[in-house]
């Protein structure tokens, strides 16, 4: 494990994105302590420019770009590690249950997948956002159900590819069940690409939480970066900072995850790189 | 003698820094000379296959480089050249032939083609004549029918074939030197003999010299002019095949020769084993499995391959009897039906008064303990992700004894098979290929199995290796009063550790007796093949 730290630590753009998100975290969880009021608060008069009384000015009705940004990142880290989370379970299961099985198991699940994968990812999840009615719970489910299939998809191929090892065919020998080979000596081996796929689709989800909340579909009671975007971007012409800063928060973040992934995978796989 | 073809002076190739050593090849001056087989030796490791791809300029740079030294191949050398000239080298006037006939072709072009490209990059002969020019090539490598074969793809034709198609691209522009990287490794015993007796053949004929690289000593003695022995990137002997073969001087090589499995059939067990009631542990009747593959991609229906043909064999207990054949003979299907791998589709596999291909699943489990099986790759059969007490132990915790109990026994039986009781705490990665296959032994023992099913568990080893493995396993066998089924493709370790073969052709046993009845008279045509195919008999035959 040691070379594995030593490999990811080491790559430059992993330690600068790292740092970036470590940040950013920090940022979100102290978000109530270092701005007591509510994001929403009125704090002054509109667009006044930024590095003036508030460091990133304010918006349109009075209120701290900066506020909003501390806690736009909670929202959106939230939604985003809770939909992934939720994607990567779901898929886990459905991708290694195929996989383990095969046959018509296999057919019926990834067909199944398949459905969810034709319908263009985005449109799908405006649609199961405003049939749910908009809040951070349907968002959620939304980012979830269009993510999950890609995971399956991957741990289908790697359980496929596991579990002709000898190591499993020892275990069958051995007169161990199924469920406890699945999850015992298969799943082990298949963290490494899940784990990779898990952080790239949180970058994912930051970004379609972005969108929606644009689109006015966001969680309503829950200030966050895309809503700041929608928010500003009637003013433009006349107040950049509105939709620049955030836009920069949110570049920076998905940029850095991607970042962190690729990185991942690079040390996860050292032989990818040097061959 | 002549003058050389080839000569490497004090080459060195650099590993990168997270390699276990400096040098891949590690101060190496030797020569090639004009119409001679020189073959190097060595174990896996050894850096022979490195030296070879210098040669050619293949190694994987930046990470794997030549450090120092000079490779002259007619008065230039190889190492200064700029790209454009080392290509012109390449197939040209150095060829090379790879172990993997199957990677080394590419598998959406046909044979012929692939061949007509050698010929097109490198000379200006017209499409007509270069047509004639690759019939001419593959009937002089003796495939049937060129014209046919010409417009197949690799996947249509056998391994031999293919490999046969390589030999001919390589001679394609009659090179000055073949380098030959383990051609034979992946083929089977009677067509390595074929092969190298081709090789052989062609290379008087033609007058190419051949850079021959292997691990066995066995196709040294077939093929060999000139040997030179590698360990750890040096090389420790040098001389003419005659010598280093039956006088080696340095004492690495004489391991290596000792090591070779002789061709002395084993006797019966002579310890009281013989005595006891022939009573049948394990009896096959009839049994069957076939597989079905699909004609084409668009094909419809199946078309049936039998595997395993009616096969009925009886194994007695405390007896060893190996299973030999080929890639294809059906006998890993066997070994898959009778420990409950694969459902054989007709016939009984009866331990013990019980049909165990009639359970299901799950009232099979009470009778594994005593079917337990050791697998080929020691590299995948042991889950990277657990620790090798674990997985020794993995049976007995399974069929209920508690962990603690379990994991004390399972640093017993790492002592036994020969490795630290400390290497229960470590990960699979940490042991070399032949420790791995002790671990595989051990988690075989661990559930106390009355029988057990080796499935080529030594031809992934180095030969030195194998040996000790083999022992190893002769020992347990009679501590233990263990019965053995060894599926081999070689016959050398066959008889090295059964007292009985059973010889697979085709799914179906074509010939069974004792082991010295076998070696002594051979009676199916195919017995009598397979043994006449043994590289290196000759001189196993002199040395003892």
């Amino acid at each position: 494990m040691h070379g594995f730290w030593r490999r990811f630590i080491g790559n430059p753009r992993v330690a600068l994105s790292l740092m970036w998100l470590i940040f950013i975290v920090a940022v979100a969880a102290a978000a109530p302590v270092l701005e007591p009021a509510s994001p929403f608060a009125i704090v002054s008069r509109p667009f006044s420019p930024p590095f003036g009384d508030f460091l990133f000015g304010t918006d349109s009705l009075g209120r701290d770009l900066l506020a909003g940004l501390m806690y736009g990142a909670r929202t959106s880290l939230l939604i985003a590690i809770i939909a992934t989370l939720a994607a990567v379970a779901f898929g886990t299961l459905v991708g290694s249950i195929a996989g383990f099985y095969g046959g018509i198991v296999d057919n019926v699940l990834m067909r199944i997948s398949e459905f969810f994968q034709t319908i263009p990812s985005f449109i799908f999840a405006i649609v199961l956002v405003a049939i749910l009615a908009p809040s951070a719970g349907s968002i959620v489910i939304a980012i979830a159900t269009v993510s999950w299939p890609t995971i399956s998809r991957v741990v289908r191929g790697e359980v496929l590819t596991i579990k002709a090892r000898d190591f499993v065919q020892a275990a069958v020998v051995a007169g161990q069940r199924d469920m406890s080979i699945l999850v015992g000596q298969v799943l082990p081996n298949a963290l490494s690409p899940l784990i990779v796929t898990g952080s790239l689709l949180v970058a994912n989800a930051i970004l379609i939480e972005s969108a929606l909340s644009f689109l006015g579909l966001g969680a309503p009671d829950l200030m966050s970066w895309g809503f700041q975007i929608g928010a500003g971007r009637a003013f433009l012409r006349d107040a950049w900072w509105l939709v620049t800063v955030p836009g920069i928060a949110i570049l920076l973040t998905v940029l850095a995850i991607n970042l962190v992934g690729e990185g991942l995978n690079d040390a996860l796989n050292p032989r990818l790189r040097d061959l | 003698m002549s003058d050389p073809v080839l000569s490497i002076e004090n080459l060195s190739v650099a590993l990168p820094s997270w390699a276990d050593r400096p040098f891949a090849v590690d101060g190496v001056s030797l020569q090639v000379l004009r119409r001679e087989i020189l073959c190097v030796v060595g174990e896996s490791g050894s850096g022979k296959s490195v030296m070879a791809k210098s040669v050619l300029r293949l190694l994987p740079e930046p990470h794997v480089r030549v450090a120092s030294g000079r490779i002259i191949y007619e008065g230039t050398d190889l190492l200064t050249l700029p790209p454009d000239g080392i290509r012109a080298i390449r197939g040209g006037r150095i060829a090379m032939i790879f172990q993997e006939p199957m990677v080394a072709l590419n598998p959406l072009m046909t044979v012929g083609r692939q061949t007509d490209e050698i010929i097109e990059v490198h000379t200006r002969m017209r499409p007509a004549e270069r047509r004639q020019r690759i019939i001419e090539l593959f009937r002089d490598v003796r495939l049937p029918e060129p014209e046919l074969i010409l417009a197949s793809y690799p996947h249509e034709l056998s391994g031999g074939q293919r490999q046969r198609v390589m030999i001919a691209m390589a001679l394609a522009l009659e090179p000055a030197l073949i380098i030959a990287d383990e051609p034979t490794t992946a083929l089977d015993v009677t067509t390595q003999a074929q092969i190298l007796r081709l090789l052989k053949e062609l290379q008087a004929r033609h007058g190419t010299a051949i850079l021959f690289i292997t691990h066995d000593f066995g196709v040294v003695a077939e093929i060999a002019e000139r040997v030179v022995v590698m360990r750890q990137g040096k090389l420790v002997e040098h001389g003419p095949a005659s010598d280093v073969l039956l006088r080696p001087q340095h004492e690495y090589t004489r391991a290596l020769v000792a090591a070779v499995p002789s061709l002395t059939p084993r006797r019966m067990a002579a310890n009281g084993l013989a005595n006891c009631a022939e009573q049948a542990l394990l009896s096959l009747s009839g049994v069957e499995k076939t597989y079905s593959s699909r004609r084409g991609p668009f094909a419809l229906g199946r078309r049936p391959v039998p595997a395993v043909a009616g096969v009925s064999l009886n194994i007695a207990k405390g007896r060893s009897l190996a299973l030999v054949g080929e890639s294809g003979s059906g006998k890993s299907t066997l070994a898959r039906c009778i420990v409950g791998l694969e459902r054989p589709d007709r016939g009984a596999v009866v331990l013990e008064g019980v049909d165990l291909a009639r359970l299901s699943r799950a009232k099979m489990r009470p009778y594994r303990k005593a079917l337990q099986m050791i697998f080929q790759d020691p590299f995948a059969s042991l889950n990277p992700r657990w620790r090798v007490g674990d997985i020794v132990a993995q049976g007995p915790i399974i069929n209920g004894t508690p962990r603690r109990k379990a994991l004390g026994q399972a640093c017993e039986l790492l002592q036994l098979v020969g490795l630290d009781p400390k290497a229960a705490d470590r990960y699979p990665h940490e042991f070399s290929g032949g420790q791995r296959q002790r671990i595989g032994i051990a988690r075989a023992l661990a559930g106390k199995p009355k029988l057990i099913i080796a499935d080529e568990p030594v031809s992934a080893l180095d030969v030195s290796v194998q040996k000790q493995v083999l022992d190893l396993l002769d020992e347990l066998r009679t501590a233990f009063e263990l019965s053995m089924l060894f599926i081999t493709h070689d016959l050398r370790v066959a008889a090295h550790v059964c007292e009985e073969i059973a010889v697979m052709k085709e799914g179906a046993i074509v010939e069974r007796g004792s082991t010295s009845d076998i070696f002594a008279e051979p009676r199916h045509p195919y017995t009598q093949a397979l043994l006449a195919s043994v590289p290196g008999k000759n001189w196993q035959q002199q040395l003892s």
